[in-house]
């Protein structure tokens, strides 16, 4: 399935597992609930992992295991529950993850902009969404009043104002 | 004031043109009612009973005579040529069309104004006292303190998707007339023991469904951790307000369900990660101070006011009640009332806004504040013009002197407008107005502040009000639940319930009966207020429901 990464609409190759799927060996992600039940089974499983957090996980059970994560999952479950912007910010800045930062779930074009600035570099749309219509989107203003993960700079010591 | 730099008119321009397409997308079908609301409504732009409502901002009530005459415009091209004052000191438009509304924003931005973040769950335009800059009880000007928090909440891009509202409020003077305490976040400039200026922080107040005063989390806080304690403050309601149930979700009952104490600690955690890396520099808090100013103020001649006064009453009467002391000697404040009989609260026709701007300009420096509780105020006139501003105001209507009186009611559209109503107010405030029109009987009663709201909602503060009218729906019909003894100033206090709900017929008369058990039972001039506080409902409540 197409998603945009790093600002360009690439093929995704990774598998989001259900809580009672059993593992392959291919890149798959997994709930936190399943990662705390089963972390050494996942991690033996061999193929790649990836996390996916929800708004409502609590930050402190996984944060020490995020390196060991290349993809970190955010789910929207609908595009009104802000908390994911929250969750990026401190996983980038507070947490220094690096790996990629996915926003997975039902936000639309109009907050591509906020969800960029907040640290997603890839973005996972419900079907259906014309991924080509996303990508101006990432800069869709000039002006960034606040720092943030993308500008750690608020306006006034970006210009001389 | 503050004037847009190449950045500030960048980022409003480039808003016009998102909500342009926006609009575009959803009357082509592109975008559902679903996806369109929560984006329509970061823009004021609400759906209602006949027409669309555009809440345009005027941040923390400052607006420009020029500013003015552009929202006179908009009336007149756009609308019915009149325009509402709303409590938040914003103004709104209630019959533009959709497909126009694009346009209006971009006539606003040419003028420096914008309906950014006037509604949705976002935090909202932040609100300040009307007398501030020129008021002789202030610790410090909060104007560019709000200015700062304007720029730094506009498309934030971390608290745009809030579980609900978030409104901010600052006051920088000793009497509390942005109702701080009512507020998600309130902000009170304080002088701490080294005699530096800072801010209280208190969060959780609010009105609506569940009337909370504000509590303190910081007693100081410095001007440089401004911006990083607020986003402590989000970051925590954003993850942890409740999002289950929409009348549980403002900050105010995540505060009362973790506790004060727990509240508290967690922002401080919080704040603690970020607070060195989000400073508010002293050259960024210098560079906006410098838009705030003094005008060129010249001196007044001694005892010309006291001659006029003496010589008319009539001006003497609007001198005493409509204006109000000035720091600078020889300079008074005036509050244009908004409340004349037979006008909804808070409405002003094209003709007028013109008319005022062009008063601004002769006699106010050219700027205009919007208050509260939707009357308008000129800063800075000198005392030697006072006579003259009267007569040109009285002539267009707006030099009724019943400021902070009791037919200076806060009133909110109702069922007149407001999809959400349950009952009128606009028609209880006239009811109310007809029995208490007598100048004389109006100034014996003394400050009062009678707010009605048509809902839940409050949009009309009813629960700070000294006496509260919520309307609400009983089979069908329009009934009033009545309270007494709010307050939104320093001494906030939400009101107590009177009884059961009286009918629509029957409000005014209550009310009557309200204030004359009042006179009867107050002791020399003690005010409302006061003598409620005194005696507690009871003998109100007696002669209220003495025939039911
Ligand atoms: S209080 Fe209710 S009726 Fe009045 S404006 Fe607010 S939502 Fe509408």
């Amino acid at each position: 399935m197409p998603i945009i990464k790093n600002g360009k609409i690439v093929n995704d190759t990774w598998h989001h597992l259900a809580d009672d799927e059993p593992a392959s060996a291919a890149p798959c992600t997994v709930s936190v609930a399943r990662w705390l039940r089963e972390k050494e089974t996942l991690v033996a499983h061999g193929g790649a992992l990836g996390l996916r957090i929800g708004g409502g996980d609590r930050m402190e059970e996984f944060v020490g295991d995020l390196d060991q994560f290349p993809l970190v999952v955010v789910e929207f479950p609908s595009m009104v529950d802000g908390r994911g912007f929250s969750v990026a910010r401190l996983l980038r800045e507070r947490h220094g993850y690096q790996g990629e930062l996915r926003a997975r779930g039902t936000f639309i074009l109009d907050q591509v902009f906020y969800l960029w600035r907040v640290g997603f570099d890839a973005l996972e749309f419900a079907p259906g969404v014309a991924l080509e219509a996303a990508l101006p989107r990432l800069q869709e203003f000039s002006v960034r009043y606040q720092a943030a993960a993308d500008e750690p700079r608020p306006i006034y010591r970006q210009y001389a104002r | 004031m503050y004037q847009y730099d190449q950045y500030d008119q960048r980022l409003v321009d480039e808003r016009v043109a998102q909500f342009r397409d926006q609009t575009h997308r959803f009357l082509q079908g592109e975008l559902t009612e679903d996806q369109f609301r929560p984006l329509r409504l970061m823009n004021g732009l609400y759906l209602q009973r006949h027409a669309p409502m555009l809440r345009v901002a005027i941040p923390y009530g400052l607006l420009s005579s020029r500013q003015l005459r552009k929202l006179a415009d908009i009336s007149r091209r756009y609308d019915k040529s009149v325009a509402h004052f709303t409590t938040r000191q914003n103004i709104q438009f209630n019959w533009p069309r959709l497909e126009d509304v694009p346009d209006i924003l971009a006539e606003l931005a040419t003028v420096q104004m914008h309906a950014i973040q006037t509604s949705g769950a976002c935090i909202r335009n932040v609100t300040s006292d009307p007398l501030a800059g020129v008021c002789p009880d202030e610790i410090e000007d909060p104007r560019p303190y709000c200015e700062i928090i304007r720029q730094w909440s506009t498309l934030h891009p971390e608290f745009s998707y809030l579980p609900r509202k978030f409104k901010i409020a600052v006051s920088g003077a000793a009497k509390d007339r942005a109702a701080t305490q009512v507020h998600d976040i309130g902000l009170q400039m304080v002088k701490n023991d080294a005699g530096e200026t800072g801010f209280e922080v208190l969060v959780g107040g609010g009105l609506g469904r569940t009337p909370i005063i504000g509590q303190t989390v910081r007693p100081f806080l410095a001007k440089a951790d401004l911006l990083s304690y607020l986003e402590a403050v989000l970051r925590v309601y954003n993850r942890f307000g409740r999002r289950d149930n929409k009348y549980k979700a403002r900050i105010k009952i995540l505060l009362k369900e973790t506790g004060i104490e727990d509240f508290t600690r967690q922002v401080e955690a919080e704040w603690a990660h970020i607070r060195g890396q989000l400073v508010l520099d002293t050259a960024e808090i210098e560079r906006v101070k410098r838009h705030f100013t003094a005008p060129d103020y010249q001196p007044a001649s001694a005892g010309t006011l006291e001659t006029q006064a003496t010589a008319e009453p009539r001006f003497d009467a609007w001198l005493r009640n409509n204006t109000t002391a000035h720091k600078i000697a020889g300079y008074r404040s005036v509050f244009l009332s908004l409340k004349p009989r037979g006008v909804p609260p808070g409405d002003v026709t094209d003709a007028q806004m013109e008319a005022i701007a062009d008063l601004a300009d002769r006699y106010s420096f050219g700027e205009v504040r919007a208050t509260h509780t939707q009357n308008l105020v000129f800063a800075d006139v000198n005392q030697d013009e006072l006579l003259e501003l009267w007569q040109r105001l009285a002539t267009i209507g707006l030099a009724t002197p019943n400021i902070g009186k009791a037919t200076d009611m806060i009133c909110c559209p109702g069922l007149d407008y407001c999809s959400l109503a349950n009952a009128s107010s606009i028609s209880v405030a006239e009811d109310i107005y007809s029995r208490i029109d007598d100048i004389d009987y109006l100034h014996d009663l003394g400050d009062l502040r009678i707010n009605i709201s048509g809902c839940m909602n409050g949009c009309a503060h009813q629960s700070v009000g000294h006496i509260g009218i919520l309307g609400v729906d009983k089979k069908g019909e329009e009934w009033y639940q009545l309270t007494l003894g709010g307050s939104s100033s320093n001494d906030a206090s939400l009101g107590e319930r009177l009884g059961p709900a009286v009918d629509k017929a029957s409000v005014a008369e209550a009310v009557e009966t309200i204030l004359q058990t009042y006179i009867e039972l107050r002791h020399d001039d003690e005010p409302f207020l006061d003598t409620v506080r005194r005696l507690g409902i009871n003998p109100f409540q007696e002669r209220v429901y003495a025939h039911h």
